[in-house]
């Protein structure tokens, strides 16, 4: 994991950038962000995979905020393409989709968390700085799918690795708590644990979304041919 | 998929071969014939271009496979049938040179071509002569045809299988004799090889008449079948267009109108623009939604098919278009069908989200619902006001009947948690019989929830 300390800006401000093909929407999140969040920077925008994986060689973000839809490959194929140069650019997916299968396959090509276009500015730049800070960001929707996927159903095939293959218990009711609303205060306070250890908690299961092998997983990114 | 296929392999193909166009660029797209620069019907430029090798080798190849008892001839000839013509119009420069070069290939192919057939051995060459000579005249008439064919595109004039008598004079000599060079074939072949009698004579005459139609007509059939399939592609596409149009049309731009009409009023909007999102998302991300491809809906299918997890959505809905307000449901495990626990647990749950959003002040609620082996779990939870639960005035009956009650009649539990300024939670729980299949044996009930919701939201309320 990298280090959140060197891809700060000498002024502490986290430099941002948008791709997103739909020119509206970017020029919406980019005066939300400009307006009420002084530490958050829009450095540039870019409406398509090719433009915006140029860009984010060039300026070198801290933090990419990426759509997961777009119409030559998406947010994926933008991670597939940059990732490898760029490995401490961050980057969270923002995605009005609800397919498990889009969201997933993001998570799993090496985005920091997803959340949906329809959260507030504040709540927006409060994940940028989560995710610019080393941590996970998991959308109560998000925190459902991976819990359905990690779950034992009857059927379900037999993990292969079983430390990256199962959820710990407390792994388990922290997604829990995440999927029925609570923020990471009130996680912290349901369990009696404290904040940092929260956060712990989703960094591991979202290196579990990442790395493991659970036959769900595999397939949704093979379908994607992500893999 | 298509979409995992990298984009960018396909323009570097298909860029310098639309701009330059020069015959030399091997652009190996599908086997087409060339439409220009060709000399009889393309197909050895065509293969060429296809193969990315200079054109002389490959009619050098025609030309000794030719001389082979004549495969060549008859390779060419199915190809020139099989092999559709480039639609693109390149524009290919043939030089004298080439020319001359592919005139005296052929030239010399059939000198040899002649020669084996009258060296070799006496019955091949019997058979092979005259079979070669309806071939030559079977090779004519279908060339004919795919010039009609041209004239056909050109003129945009619909003609049938008529179509080359319909080409002018010249067109006509071609067939006629085209085909009386495959009678003539055919009959030497018959006289040369079979002695027969008068019977079998008349029977066989018959038989190779037919033969020698079905021959001449093979590039109608051919291209009849093709031309069949290409319009039943289109079909299907023109009906796939039209169908997101018209989904489009009845569902987003009335929405967008409704939308334009109340701009005044932020919570109508609110309510349609939500309203709409869903009914949107469930056509583009449902159980038979249309973004949904024919692969990838083995493993989960889940929120919305026919059970507590479809009942528990459209009643979030319901709330949601009735209160203007945000309810967004998470639902995780495998679907459940109803049972009048189930029911009941709905129907609570339903009135948890009717609380929140009439008495809570907020736009937003969540709900979380997990279906597991032998229990599930319902939490409805808003950041609103909260409330003092002992508190509450003796004659509100919305949480003392509809809730609690209803779930301690189905062996259900409520756990409810308010803190005054930051919000409720109602935890609703519900054993479940271990099997799915026993558990729906208590009753038949085919009523969809949100209807039996309403009847016993009526009972319960006064």
């Amino acid at each position: 994991m990298s280090d959140p300390q060197d891809a700060a800006t000498p002024d502490g401000t986290i430099s941002v950038f948008l791709v997103d093909d739909h020119g509206l929407f970017r020029a919406g999140v980019r005066a939300e962000l400009d307006r009420g969040v002084p530490d958050v920077e829009v450095v540039g925008e870019a409406g398509s995979v090719d433009e915006a994986v140029a860009a984010i060689r060039h300026l070198r973000p801290d933090v990419v905020l990426l759509d997961v839809h777009m119409p030559d490959g998406g947010g994926a194929e933008v991670l597939r393409r940059i990732r490898p140069e760029c490995p401490d650019v961050v980057f969270l997916a923002l995605s009005v989709s609800d397919a498990a299968e889009d969201v997933i396959a993001v998570i799993r090509a090496g985005a920091r968390g997803y959340v949906t276009k329809t959260i507030s500015g504040r709540d927006l730049a409060d994940a940028v700085r989560r995710v610019h800070g080393g941590d996970a960001v998991f959308s109560p929707r998000l925190a459902g799918f991976v819990l359905d996927v990690f779950s034992d159903r009857p059927g379900a095939a037999p993990p292969g690795d079983p430390e990256l293959d199962l959820l710990t218990r407390r792994e388990r009711d922290v997604l829990r708590l995440l999927a029925r609303g609570y923020a990471y205060k009130e996680i912290a306070g349901e369990l009696f644990i404290s904040v940092k250890t929260v956060e712990t908690h989703v960094s591991s299961v979202l290196r579990k979304t990442q790395l493991s092998n659970r036959y769900e997983l595999s397939r949704w990114a093979s379908d994607r041919r992500l893999v | 998929m298509p979409r995992g296929r990298p984009a960018c392999d396909h323009g570097v193909v298909s860029q310098p071969a639309a701009t330059s166009g020069a015959p030399a660029v091997p652009a190996r797209g599908p086997l087409e014939r060339r439409r220009s620069g060709r000399l009889v019907a393309g197909v050895a430029g065509g293969v060429a271009d296809h193969l990315g090798i200079d054109v002389i080798w490959v009619r050098a190849a025609f030309v000794v496979l030719a001389a082979i008892n004549g495969a060549g001839v008859v390779g060419y000839g199915l190809l020139w049938v099989f092999v559709r013509q480039e639609s693109a119009d390149v524009q290919r420069v043939t030089t004298r040179r080439e020319r001359q070069q592919a005139i005296g290939l052929a030239a010399l192919g059939l000198g040899v071509g002649l020669v084996a057939a009258a060296l070799g051995n006496s019955v091949i060459g019997w058979i092979v002569g005259p079979l070669g000579v309806a071939a030559l005249g079977a090779a004519v008439v279908w060339r004919e045809a795919d010039e009609a064919q041209r004239r056909r595109w050109a003129a945009g004039a619909r003609s049938g299988v008529t179509g080359a008598a319909g080409g002018g004079r010249t067109a006509l000599i071609r067939v006629v004799s085209g085909a009386l060079f495959v009678a003539l074939g055919i009959a030497v072949f018959l006289i040369g090889n079979i002695n027969l009698g008068q019977v079998q004579f008349g029977l066989l005459a018959v038989v190779a008449t037919i033969v020698g139609v079905a021959v001449l007509t093979v590039p109608w059939w051919v291209r009849l079948a093709r031309d069949l399939g290409e319009e039943r592609r289109q079909r299907i596409v023109e009906a796939e267009r039209a169908e997101i149009a018209a989904h489009l049309h009845d569902s987003v731009l009335q929405t967008l109108a409704l939308i334009q009409r109340q701009a005044e009023e932020p919570r109508e909007v609110l309510r349609l623009a939500r309203g709409q999102e869903r009914e949107l998302r469930h056509w583009l991300y449902g159980p038979q939604g249309y973004g949904r491809g024919s692969s990838g809906g083995g493993v989960k299918a889940p929120a919305l098919d026919e059970g507590l997890a479809e009942a528990l959505t459209k009643t979030a809905a319901e709330v949601e278009d009735t209160y203007a307000l945000t309810v967004s449901p998470v639902l995780v495990g495998a679907d459940r069908p109803l049972d009048p626990d189930l029911r009941a647990l709905v129907l609570a749950a339903r009135e948890a989200m009717v609380n929140a959003a009439k008495h809570a002040g907020v736009d937003e609620i969540s709900v979380f619902v997990e279906i597991e082996p032998d229990e599930v779990n319902v939490f409805v939870r808003d950041r609103g006001k909260g409330f003092d639960p002992d508190d509450v005035p003796a004659d509100r009956h919305g949480v003392a009947d509809s809730i609690k009650a209803r779930m301690a009649r189905h062996g259900g539990r409520v756990r409810l948690r308010s803190t005054l300024g930051e919000g409720t939670e109602v935890h609703l729980a519900m054993d479940l019989a271990t099997d799915p299949a026993t558990g729906t044996t208590t009753g038949d009930d085919d009523a969809p929830a949100p209807d039996a919701a309403r009847e016993d939201e009526q009972e319960a309320q006064p």
